[in-house]
């Protein structure tokens, strides 16, 4: 009963039949259920700004947002085109992203690695593991500052943790049969560390490094509400401030797409050096 | 054949157990011995096996060998000079090829050379050299996981050659192998045991490998682990010689020693059973 309640609900058919839902599951892919939903959504969204049922300045058509976008990518907003906004906002991410890789692997390695480095990093990363980033940015804003350092500062405790215990966990996974294949060879440990260990947590630490951009994009709006003059967090902001929601909608798009984009280049750039992945 | 190595010409090294015990200390709980007062010498051109039922500590004392773990009491030394640890004279083989996946096939073998320094184009040609010798002749740019597990094999048998070590420590280096594969890469062994002038000391579960390759049989008997038996043997010369395998197996001295061999150690088991 249950099997045939869950066939029926995958195959998104009224007929009652095993067989024929079997067979429509078959010719009807995943993905053209997902295009249609997001064209029953677009559909939708049409109908209620169309006949007004809410009012534009809350929700303005579909059609209205496309052409701000098309504003936002030629004239701009408050003082920059969409690609000056974009390019701010990938500049902070990845200037955070060099940041805490250069702080995390090392973090990683030492933890991973010594007794002490556990001792002393494990208890910071596992304070600031669960903090939301919203809750330590006016601190750091006391600290350093409202100009783009604090923003990159954030940013960068965003993505620390998962940098770090990627680090750590792939470092911990490596096989000792690799490591002392090379001391039989004659390595020293600086020799075992940059051939055999670093290349086995590569994997590991790039998966991290995804997950890092996804957090950091994600603390990216955040960091840029406070003065900031580029950036598509502070345009989302400034657009709501004058209630302009096409800008608003538009920018969100955008931060969306620019998120799926980072994840695809992420998964190629993986791909490309880590092929053998979890192979071996 | 004969004796393998100009002996007269400079001395052999040798490879020596001490009055070797280990246990595994705090850490293991039990505080039992493994290995109890092991006395065993191997000699550079010699072509040793142990073999012994599962747990009776031949991993353990292959890691002694390699210096990986230091023995509780005694010591081992390479002539006369304490190993305490890993060193390019005693290459390791292990059952999971242990190779680098980001590494091809030439770049694995090649990486003891690369660890001294050696420049890129010597390395190359090492490499090439020794894939022809281990039977893979133009599968230097071949990744690792396009390897079969007998290729695998192959290469980490080439890498540890590249090592140019004095001693070959093998912990069942075919063991995940199939028969036939198996029998191939047993008569590369030998060759290249014969050829490159390197002692092995080679831990196996298979008798008949056992008597097949080596010039002396180990039988480690458990708890704690200690040498039973120390059988020299000759089959080996034979199979470089070029006879068959098949034939040899026939032959009584082949089964007689056989069945001994299985008595050692399955004496041992009703003796614990008792
Ligand atoms: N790292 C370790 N820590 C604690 N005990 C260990 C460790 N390695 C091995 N032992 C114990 O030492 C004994 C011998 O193990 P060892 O691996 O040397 O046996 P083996 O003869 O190689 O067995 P097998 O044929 O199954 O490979 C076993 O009782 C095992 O539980
Ligand atoms: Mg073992």
């Amino acid at each position: 009963m249950t099997v045939s309640t869950e066939t029926y609900i995958a195959a998104g058919s009224l007929s009652g039949s095993n067989d024929q839902s079997r067979r429509q599951r078959r010719t009807f892919p995943t993905i053209m259920i997902s295009l249609m939903t997001v064209a029953a959504l677009i559909a939708g969204w049409t109908a209620l700004s169309l006949y007004q049922i809410i009012s534009p300045i809350f929700l303005p058509s579909p059609l209205s947002v496309g052409r701000s976008f098309v504003n936002l990518v030629t004239v701009g907003f408050v003082d920059s085109t969409l690609a000056q906004h974009t390019g701010a906002s990938l500049l902070r991410i990845f200037a955070a992203l060099f940041a805490s890789v250069f702080i995390g692997i090392p973090v990683g390695l030492a933890i991973a690695s010594s007794r002490v480095g556990k001792g002393i990093f494990d208890p910071i990363v596992e304070f600031l593991r669960p903090l939301p980033p919203l809750a330590y940015l006016p601190l750091i804003i006391i600290w350093v500052g409202i100009g783009e350092t604090s923003k990159i500062v954030v940013i960068s405790l965003a993505m620390l943790p998962a940098i770090i215990l990627s680090t750590v966990a792939g470092v911990k996974s490596v096989s000792s049969d690799r490591i002392n294949a090379a001391r039989s060879f004659g390595a020293t440990t600086a020799q075992v560390l940059r051939h055999v260990t670093l290349p086995s947590a590569l994997p590991s630490i790039l998966t991290g490094v995804r997950i890092a951009l996804g957090a950091g994009w994600s603390t990216l709006v955040a960091a840029e509400l406070v003065a900031a003059t580029r950036g598509l967090g502070f345009m989302i902001q400034a657009a709501a401030q004058f209630l302009v929601t096409d800008v608003v909608i538009s920018g969100i798009l955008a931060i969306a797409a620019i998120a799926f984009l980072l994840e695809t280049i992420a998964r190629l750039i993986e791909r490309r050096l880590v092929p053998w992945g979890s192979r071996l | 054949m004969g004796t393998p190595g100009p002996s007269k010409a400079f001395a052999v090294s040798i490879l020596s157990f001490e009055n070797v015990s280990l246990d595994y200390g705090a850490a293991a709980k039990t505080g039992k011995l493994v290995l109890g007062a092991i006395n065993l010498s191997l000699r550079a051109d010699e072509f040793v096996a142990v073999i012994g039922r599962s747990g009776s500590g031949k991993t353990s004392l292959l890691n002694l060998a390699a210096g990986f773990i230091a023995p509780s009491n005694g010591r081992i030394a390479i002539d006369g000079v304490t190993i305490d640890r890993p060193g390019a004279d005693r290459a390791v083989v292990f059952q999971d090829d242990a190779l680098y996946p980001w590494l091809n096939a030439r770049d694995n073998i090649a990486f003891p050379l690369a660890l001294r320094s050696v420049p890129r184009a010597d390395r190359f040609e090492a490499a090439e050299k020794l894939l022809n010798h281990v039977g893979l002749p133009g599968a230097g740019d071949k990744k690792i996981w396009e390897l079969s597990g007998g290729m695998r094999q192959r290469v980490g048998i080439a890498r540890a050659l590249a090592s140019s070590p004095r001693f070959l420590l093998l912990d069942e280096p075919l063991g995940a192998l199939d028969a036939l594969t198996r029998g191939k890469m047993q008569e590369l062994l030998l060759t290249i045991w014969s050829q490159s002038g390197a002692g092995v000391l080679l831990i196996t579960h298979s008798i008949e490998e056992a008597l097949l390759l080596a010039t002396r049989v180990v039988v480690l008997s458990p708890d704690p682990g200690r040498i039973a038996a120390d059988i020299p043997v000759s089959f080996g010369r034979e199979v470089l010689a070029g006879q068959p395998v098949r034939t040899i197996k026939k032959q009584n001295a082949f089964h007689s020693l056989q069945e001994t061999l299985t008595d050692l150690i399955h004496d041992e088991q009703a003796e614990r059973a008792a």
